[in-house]
């Protein structure tokens, strides 16, 4: 089976579980609703919510990401279905990859209602001219970060306590993620005067990483799922 | 599949030390023995997931230690857990793992029918089933996949009377196609009259029984 067919298979049966369990709909976006009107009861000023808006989608993006990643992988480990993964023999790599399309999918969904509550709770802005630059921003970050939600959730999910270990694990690595992201959304915002030219950068820097993850992932996702 | 003098370790500890065993096409063989024996170590290792450290072990003309990947695929292994997705009805979790080698529609309604799980049953949810339910979806998962080597834990745990005689019908068609069994069990009466040839797996060792 080519690696391909695996990754669609996989991707398939991930997206059907979340489709059928509603777990994105009933849970993890009324957390990261709550996580962004909390941000806004903390800050408590239009000025410096708007100022820090491109900043505050992301990291509600990143800590949605830890609870999107943990269920990812708990659908494989609660009945024994990520050795049965396994013993199927399939590429490994497919499965990586088909892991890390649900979980773009799913971030793509939860970025969106982040972005429209940035919009109405922290009256960002939007900059018509960095429309391109906008979705370019959420497309390479968002496959960046599920290439390294797919391999750090794969590293942890046969390790004791890997609910604390996952935070600890990822959150470091995803650091250059949320800078790039944060800088490029500023520019194409047009947040405290930046323009969509000091964007681009920045994307080359989420291209990079997303290249890296999602080759090393490829690569080492079989030896790290194995024992 | 042959193994010789094989040790494999599991968490630090010896899991199999120095087993040796032969099982041929066709055959249905019992290993029995008493908790921690290792007899999931066995069909763990012959299933690719557990290194063989020492010793030689081939199976379905693969060695183990320098191909585990190419045995996998050749394998069903049906451990204590069931390795299904509580979210998805039982036609799905077995579309999806006939879909890993191919299997048509055809067969997957084949696999459903088999363990009898075609008709309403095969529409609900894996989560919403019984222990039995579930180990019968599991074994129809194995079925699609169209094993040439079945590794089975404990397969009768959890299965109602009509589910073991499916079970055991099973079993039988497939060796009767070319294929292999291996069952480790506590379950002795059952599964002993099931296979044709028994074996005690005691202290990470393999003994022969003369029955």
């Amino acid at each position: 089976m080519s690696t391909w067919r695996v990754a669609r298979l996989v991707a398939g049966k991930d997206l059907r579980i979340e489709w059928r369990s509603r777990v994105m709909v009933n849970q993890v976006l009324p957390f990261a609703a709550l996580v962004m009107v909390l941000f806004a009861f903390a800050l408590d000023n239009d000025s410096v919510l708007t100022r820090v808006a491109p900043g505050l989608v992301w990291l509600a993006t990143m800590f949605c990401l830890l609870v999107v990643v943990q269920r990812l992988f708990a659908v494989e480990t609660a009945d024994g279905a990520l050795d049965a993964l396994r013993v199927a023999g399939v590429h490994p790599g497919g499965i990586f990859l088909g892991k890390a399309l649900a979980l773009a999918a799913q971030l793509a969904v939860l970025e969106l209602v982040l972005l429209g509550a940035a919009f109405v709770l922290y009256r960002a802005e939007f900059a018509a001219g960095g429309a391109v630059l906008l979705v370019t921003t959420f497309s390479t970050a968002t496959t960046g970060l599920a290439f390294v939600g797919t391999l750090y959730g794969g590293l942890a999910a046969g390790a004791k306590g890997r609910e604390t270990l996952l935070p600890l694990l990822m959150l470091p690595v995803v650091a250059p993620v949320l800078i790039g992201a944060t800088r490029a959304t500023e520019a194409a915002l047009g947040t405290g005067g930046a323009t969509p030219s000091e964007g681009w950068p920045w994307i080359g820097l989420l291209a990079l990483f997303a290249a890296l993850f999602g080759a090393g992932g490829t690569l080492a996702f079989g030896s790290l799922i194995d024992e | 599949m042959r193994l010789s003098d094989v040790v494999a370790v599991l968490g630090g500890f010896p899991a199999l030390a120095g087993a040796t065993l032969t099982v041929h096409r066709s055959e249905i063989l019992l290993l029995r023995g008493p908790n921690g024996a290792g007899k999931t170590s066995l069909l763990r290792l012959c299933a690719g997931l557990l290194p063989v450290e020492r010793g030689e072990a081939v199976v379905l003309g693969c060695d183990l230690a320098n191909d585990r990947a190419a045995v996998r695929a050749r394998v069903g292994l049906l451990g204590h857990a069931n390795g299904l997705y509580s979210d998805l009805t039982v036609r799905d979790n077995v579309r999806f793992w006939g879909a890993t080698v191919g299997a048509t529609a055809g067969e997957v309604e084949a696999s459903l029918t088999r363990m009898g799980l075609a008709g309403r049953l095969a529409g609900v949810a894996v989560g919403r089933l019984s222990a039995g339910q579930r180990r019968r979806t599991a074994l129809a998962c194995l079925v699609a996949r169209r094993a040439e080597l079945w590794l089975l834990d404990e397969p009768h745990a959890g299965l109602d009377a009509a589910g073991r005689d499916e079970l055991d019908a099973t079993l039988r068609a497939a060796t009767t196609a070319g294929a292999t069994v291996v069952v480790a069990s506590h379950e002795l009466e059952r599964a002993g009259a099931l296979a044709t040839r028994v074996v005690e797996v005691v202290g990470g060792q393999v003994r022969e029984v003369a029955e």
